[in-house]
């Protein structure tokens, strides 16, 4: 069958499913809206956390990251992975006995406070938008790419979709909708991964693969030969470490901390029936991500290895080493007219040289050749993961899997950032601030309203992308990590942080990140106003300023108990409060 | 103070302990194997992995698995030794 007519069949079918749970699952209360009756089973909220957690960047960038930064891209593997152990071990359990709705509410609670309740809702507005934006891109590159509609088409049918479940159902339907968006997006990412997994090493599971010999009969190991084929061109080892190790440490903690600290994923935790749920839940969440995560250093290896093989067929130097542009395989040219990938005949002779020209040693050498310059002028990390299926020779309905997986990716994360967004609205601004005696019914249709806005609000925004699109997850990251996840870990395990100890700390950490963001990014993204270049030589201790969080974080928890111990205590019945936390029984059930 | 406060607090120590223990294996897994130590375990191979590339990108990985279904396996045990477990049974 067409490819095309392929494509509309397998994303139809993945978007009328989605469709089918919504009308299944309407949420009837504010219970069922904002965290699924709390009736949701700890396996099934693995899997949805899931695909909450995995977004169009996991699926689509991650591999692509990997693939050109190599050993340096493990951060994100490490840090959007270790999160997890904080979440479980530190905040999960313990807010799913506080029992309520939304994060913001369990920081007004313990620090009886407006103030602290409306920063933390700040911070979860702030960091949840700028991390939709991102969704609803990857929905219309993908509608784009695959389908061939306009973008905004795609965005727009997007929006429809995520419209029908997140404000029928709220998280109840987002919940069901996002366990099967999951098995959608595993098995679209892993079924080309062992393909190719298979093609290069005879082992199918790439996370195998990658610690493998090559199939070809030379007995040499991948990651030996993608690391002597990288260095040949004058790019550094696949293998080796390129950043300065205090910037990788810091990265490292700043993603975890802020994995941990993303209410979208918290919320996901009050779903559970009940406190040791929500310990095994985070466990099998984690087992869902771990699919992914440890097949995506495969995919990059391999592809970055398909990559330069198929550019650069024969010898280093020789005349006919080089792929001739007029013999490029068919995904080239597919790529090419999407823009992603550009060639530029640099020395004019129709062959294609991909090389590193600002290593100066290798340029050198280079011009010996009579190499005038790397001519792929544009490689898009993104194009990795679509384009696998492509430059493996898969068959067509893998390809259109692939598209499906994408989607289903964005669309879930989507959901659940809406879905954060909309009840820190109705119940935490409306309900806890504004209207207090405000009925269930309306709540609930506020809620709606809530997200019916924020979705319209999404869309416009992925439709018209600010110019700072690309640099919004150092700041969604280090807002969760520099203030909310250090005031939700003091509220739970110090009984003596008081009020102002929290707020201080919350505005000192996300202050003092925001700082350091603007400082090298522009202030509010502004281009020409960064005091700095984002250069490693300018940076402080060459900290980057993705990398701040785990500081600002340092600074919140430091500041938070300093002014605690200048001031009085928390009144007795907040101290009672964090005493009935820690505990999993319901009080009186002893 | 009372038996059942007394009870709370050493229930809370040994929950403590028992995060100390478990952060610490994570710390070491991820920001030990995987970048501080990185480069001496890099001498030793994994399969053709060099090992502290394996931690940085697969072991660490599963290694946060186990130690968060250990961690809920463990509190279930303290829960029930202190009365204060959340299931069924009494």
């Amino acid at each position: 069958m067409e490819l095309q007519t392929l494509t509309y069949l397998v994303v139809g079918a993945s978007f009328a499913l989605y469709i089918g749970i919504a009308l299944w699952t309407r949420a009837s209360s504010t219970g069922e809206f904002y965290v699924a009756g709390a009736g949701v089973h700890p396996v099934a909220n693995g899997m949805a956390t899931a695909a909450d957690w995995m977004s169009a960047a996991s699926f689509i960038s991650m591999a692509g990251l990997i693939a050109f930064l190599g050993y340096d891209g493990s951060v994100y593997l490490m840090g959007w992975t270790g999160g997890y152990v904080l979440l479980a071990l530190l905040l999960a359990p313990y807010l799913r006995k506080f029992g309520r709705f939304t994060v913001p509410e369990f920081i007004g609670d313990r620090f009886y406070s407006k103030t602290a309740r409306l920063v933390a809702v700040i911070c979860l507005i702030v960091a949840s938008i700028t991390y939709v934006i991102g969704q609803m891109k990857g929905v219309g590159v993908a509608f784009g790419r695959f389908l061939e509609v306009d973008y905004e088409i795609g965005v727009l049918v997007g929006m429809a979709i995520v419209f029908i479940y997140a404000v029928l159902g709220g998280m109840k339907g987002i919940t069901y909708t996002q366990i099967a968006q999951y098995c959608v997006l595993i098995f679209a990412y892993t079924v080309p991964a062992i393909f190719i997994s298979l093609n290069l090493t005879d082992q199918p599971l790439p996370q195998l693969g990658l610690g493998a010999t090559m199939a070809d009969g030379s007995g040499v190991a991948l990651l030996h030969k993608l690391d002597q084929v990288v260095k040949d061109l004058g790019f550094e080892a696949f293998t080796a470490q390129k950043g300065s190790t205090l910037n990788l440490f810091l990265l490292t903690a700043s993603l975890m901390i802020g994995t941990a600290g993303l209410p979208h994923v918290i919320v996901r935790f009050f779903t559970v029936p009940k406190v040791s749920d929500a310990r095994v839940s985070a466990g099998w969440a984690l087992v869902f991500i771990a699919l992914l995560y440890t097949t995506a250093p495969g995919v990059g290896a391999m592809a970055r290895l398909n990559l330069v093989e198929t550019l650069q067929p024969g010898p280093v130097g020789s005349t006919d080493g080089n792929l001739s542009y007029a013999e490029r395989p068919q995904w080239f040219r597919n790529w090419e007219t999407t823009g992603l990938l550009a060639f530029e005949d640099k020395n004019g002779d129709g062959r294609i040289q991909y090389y590193n020209d600002e290593n100066p040693a290798f340029a050198a050498q280079a011009q010996a050749y009579g190499w005038a310059g790397n001519e792929m002028v544009k490689v898009d990390r993104d194009i990795m993961v679509l384009a696998n299926p492509e430059i493996a020779g898969l068959p067509n309905w893998v390809i259109a899997l692939v598209a499906a997986g994408g989607l289903a990716a964005a669309l879930s994360t989507a959901a659940g950032l809406l879905l954060a967004i909309s009840s820190a609205i109705s119940h935490d601004l409306l309900k806890g601030m504004l209207r207090p005696s405000i009925s269930e019914q309306r709540e609930l249709l506020a809620g709606r309203l809530a997200m019916a806005g924020a979705i319209a609000l999404a869309g416009y925004l992925g439709m018209n992308p600010p110019g700072f699109a690309a640099q919004t997850v150092a700041l969604a990251f280090g807002l969760a990590a520099a203030s909310l996840f250090p005031a939700l870990m003091l509220g739970i395990f110090s009984k003596r942080v008081n009020r102002s100890g929290a707020v201080a700390g919350m505005l000192s950490g996300l202050l003092a990140t925001l700082l350091y963001i603007f400082w090298f990014k522009g202030w509010l993204f502004i281009p020409g106003t960064e005091m700095r270049p984002n250069e490693p030589q300018y940076w402080l201790l060459g900290i980057s300023p993705e990398a701040f969080g785990a500081v600002g974080a340092a600074l919140n928890f430091t500041v938070a108990l300093a002014v605690s111990r200048l001031t009085p205590p928390p009144p007795v019945e907040i101290q009672a409060l964090v005493e009935d936390i820690r505990v999993p029984r319901a009080r009186g059930g002893a | 103070m009372s038996a059942q406060e007394e009870n709370a607090k050493r229930y809370w120590r040994a929950n403590l302990r028992l995060l100390a223990g478990c952060l610490l294996v994570w710390f070491l897994i991820s920001f030990g194997g995987g970048i501080l130590f990185a480069d001496p375990l890099n001498r030793f191979q994994l399969g053709a992995y060099p090992l502290g590339f394996w931690f940085a990108t697969q072991g660490s990985i599963y290694g946060f698995v186990a130690l968060i279904f250990f961690y809920a396996w463990r509190m279930r045990a303290i829960d029930r030794r202190y009365g204060v477990h959340d299931g069924e049974e009494r």
